[in-house]
């Protein structure tokens, strides 16, 4: 009996953990439908018993963009290189708001999940994949009000508002902030399940890494000396290739976008090998 | 023989004892080092059998250790031990919650596990969303859980509340909604913890009768984790016992359930209460009880070929009150064997005892029980049969196969009595 088995197919074998790179990307394709639930789940239940629902996701950024217009435009005085202060931060906080989203949110993975994952087995990439695509729903709505008051900026001549044909980048600019937010957050999250300390870093390191980001201010008053410094930040040439696209003002270059690009692909391969190994045994650690 | 449906082989598993902290880092190192440079795992080799009541000196132990078995397809196996045998590791494993240090499992055929209803369920979330949420965790397709959407909420009882947030279920409903879920996934394996049988008794029989049924009629793999005795043995045809990480038994459940019950239950042929839990009433108090053989020693060995008593001593400290006591044989199936009452001792029985010492006994026969381990239950209560007070399980004995009626005979003799009866032959010309 034991020949013949051995020599028949089996559809399951579990094994120690090995490899450095198995992923297996026909499952996640195989439980596609859990992520699109995933989804629904997240969008669905943050707004359940509220009473103003979905329009949460527009006061987040409006009473953002007031402060910042205030404080930084008003009271601290930073130029916007002549953007419509408004749009200007606008621009900024819906970008990054989606990075910092995916960023957080999947950093929280495990520990979030973990009543979840010690109880039944699915691809567990399923749970920062879906948490990316929910924050994309939210970053469309988002988006929305930037376009709204884009448009409005566009109609009257007196505003200097010029978007060009790098508009067509824009799914690009998308894929980069998603990407990005997603390797990095899934890498904080495989740390996190052994060494909590990690946690205590974020709020403070995504805090931080705002201000290294031209968000508040453009890239073109920063002294020349930094501006290498901050250019190696990936977000940066991405944001500033994003205003530049919509506003017409901003730093434009296929070279730091490319440098953008290479970053986030090592930078998801890295993520996805870490989470692998961290996958198979975190529920002993955690 | 039928196919194989699991195979394990040579299963082992590390854990990491205390606090998952500090000094980890260190270790971590340590342990990519002695990799990189290709050696084994230093920590690997200090790895404890794991028996949790005694203090080991190391800080990682086995919580399985070279674990090996097969489960043919259609088969019920139920995997029993103590809490701490590595039941629970097993079915980690088993489910992909986690990794195996060494050893290997292979399995034919769609496996799902159960080891809690409503994972995943959402409170916020309507009946139908979680439905449809929990069903995908647990692999179902979309398509697959929309065409039996139906069933599950005819099975579960819940249409009016469909569309409400489960966070407004009664616990009932809730766990009837995430039973409903379970018991249509239609895996060809599926692994099932005993948590699932907790709950009201017509739940777990709805539980225990759908698993059965799901092997019986669809030819489906279960494996059934347990120490509820009761439901193994109502439900498997095989199981194996964990003890301390390692399997001790593997075979037909009733031969298990024995040996399980030898190995891990110890005999008791004496109980003796304190004068706080031994005074059941204000006038008695409970002293003691035990077998004990005629010469009035308490026995460790009884034999089918020897009577034995039962005797129970007590004190009365207010008098007028009459006492009459009833004992219960159990086998270790639980299945009542007979009981005794004291009735029949005439000038004892209704009788208004006086204050002092007294021992009450009954002689069990030699030739009735057969050889077997057998759990004794007490119930004493008041004269007109009042404030009746039932004690089960009080003692656990083992009747050992005595030579005075089998002679040369090696088999064993089938049954729950060893009678000697008279044979009798003549020879008819």
């Amino acid at each position: 009996m034991s020949q013949t088995d051995d020599s028949e197919s089996w559809d399951l074998e579990i094994e120690p953990a090995s490899g450095f790179f198995d992923l297996n990307w026909r499952e996640i394709w195989q439980y596609r439908d859990l992520i699109a639930l995933f989804v629904r789940r997240d969008i669905v239940a943050t707004y359940k018993q509220t009473i103003l629902g979905p329009i949460w996701f527009f006061v987040q950024p409006i009473l953002t963009t007031i402060t910042y217009v205030v404080i930084f435009g008003n009271v601290a005085g930073i130029s916007t290189g002549g953007i419509p202060k408004i749009l200007f931060y606008l621009a900024g906080i819906t970008l990054w708001n989606y990075f910092q989203e995916c960023l957080m949110k999947t950093s929280d993975t495990f520990i979030l999940n973990q009543n979840l994952f010690g109880k039944v087995y699915f691809p567990r990439l399923a749970a920062p994949i879906s948490v990316v695509i929910s924050n994309l729903f939210k970053f469309f709505i988002q988006l929305g009000l930037f376009l709204v008051a884009w448009m409005y900026f566009l109609i009257q001549p007196e505003n200097d508002v010029n978007p060009n044909i790098t508009l067509l980048l824009f799914p690009l600019y998308v894929l980069l902030m998603s990407g990005l937010g997603f390797s990095f957050g899934v890498l904080i999250s495989s740390l996190t399940t052994k060494y909590r300390d990690l946690r205590f870093l974020i709020q403070f390191g995504v805090q931080l890494l705002m201000y290294g980001t031209p968000i508040v201010y453009p890239l073109s008053i920063v002294p020349e000396k930094y501006r290498l410094l901050l250019l190696a930040n990936p977000i940066t040439s991405i944001v500033e290739a994003f205003k530049y696209s919509f506003l017409g003002e901003g730093y434009f270059s296929w070279l730091w976008l490319a440098y953008s690009f290479i970053f986030m692909v090592v930078c998801l391969l890295l993520s996805i090998l870490v989470f692998n190994r961290v996958e198979k045994t975190f529920m002993d650690t955690v | 023989m039928s196919e194989t449906a699991i195979k394990v082989e040579k299963l082992s598993k590390l854990y990491q004892l205390g606090e998952i902290s500090t000094g980890t880092l260190s270790r971590d190192l340590t342990r990519w080092w002695a990799g990189v440079r290709g050696k084994e795992d230093p920590y690997r080799k200090i790895g404890q059998t794991n028996d949790r009541t005694t203090q080991g000196t190391s800080d990682f132990v086995w919580a399985l250790q070279d674990i090996s078995f097969e489960v043919k397809k259609g088969e019920i196996l139920g995997i029993i031990g103590r809490n701490g045998a590595g039941k629970s590791t097993l079915l980690k494993i088993l489910s992909r919650v986690t990794k195996p240090t060494t050893g290997r499992i292979r399995v034919r055929g769609r496996m799902a596990s159960l080891l809690e209803v409503g994972t995943g369920f959402h409170p916020e979330l309507t009946g139908r969303e979680n439905i449809f949420l929990n069903g995908a965790i647990l692999g179902m397709r979309k398509e697959e859980i929309r065409s039996k959407l139906d069933e599950i909420v005819d099975f579960a009882g819940v249409e009016r509340y469909l569309d409400t947030p489960v966070k407004r279920y009664s616990s009932g409903m809730y766990v009837r909604l995430a039973f409903a879920v379970a018991a249509h996934l239609e895996p060809e394996i599926l692994i099932v913890d005993e948590v699932l049988a907790v709950g009201d008794a017509e739940f777990q029989k709805k539980c225990l009768g759908k698993m059965k049924d799901v092997s019986e009629n669809d030819g489906r793999t279960v494996l059934f984790v347990s120490h509820n005795m009761e439901a193994v043995r109502k439900l498997c045809n095989r199981g194996i016992v964990l003890q301390n990480g390692r399997i001790t038994e593997n075979g037909k459940t009733e031969y298990i359930l024995e040996s399980y019950l030898n190995n891990n239950v110890s005999k008791k042929y004496q109980y003796q209460w304190n004068d706080e839990n031994g005074r059941i009433y204000d006038w008695l108090i409970l002293k003691s009880i035990q077998i004990v053989d005629v010469d009035e020693k308490i026995l460790r060995l009884i034999s089918t070929d020897h009577d034995f008593d039962i005797e129970i001593k007590y004190d009365i400290i207010n008098a007028n009150k009459g006492l009459g006591f009833t004992i219960s044989f159990w086998n270790l199936s639980g299945e009542i064997i007979f009981q005794t009452i004291s009735n029949n001792e005439t000038n004892y029985y209704g009788k208004n005892l006086e204050k002092g010492s007294y021992v009450t006994s009954c002689k069990i026969p030699r030739f009735m029980l057969n050889q077997g381990s057998y759990f004794i239950s007490l119930n004493i209560f008041e004269y007109g049969y009042q404030n009746s007070y039932l004690i089960k399980e009080i003692l656990l004995v083992d009747i050992q196969d005595g030579q005075l009626i089998r002679k040369d005979y090696k088999g064993s003799l089938l049954g729950y009595f060893r009678p000697m009866i008279n044979w009798k032959s003549t020879l008819k010309k």
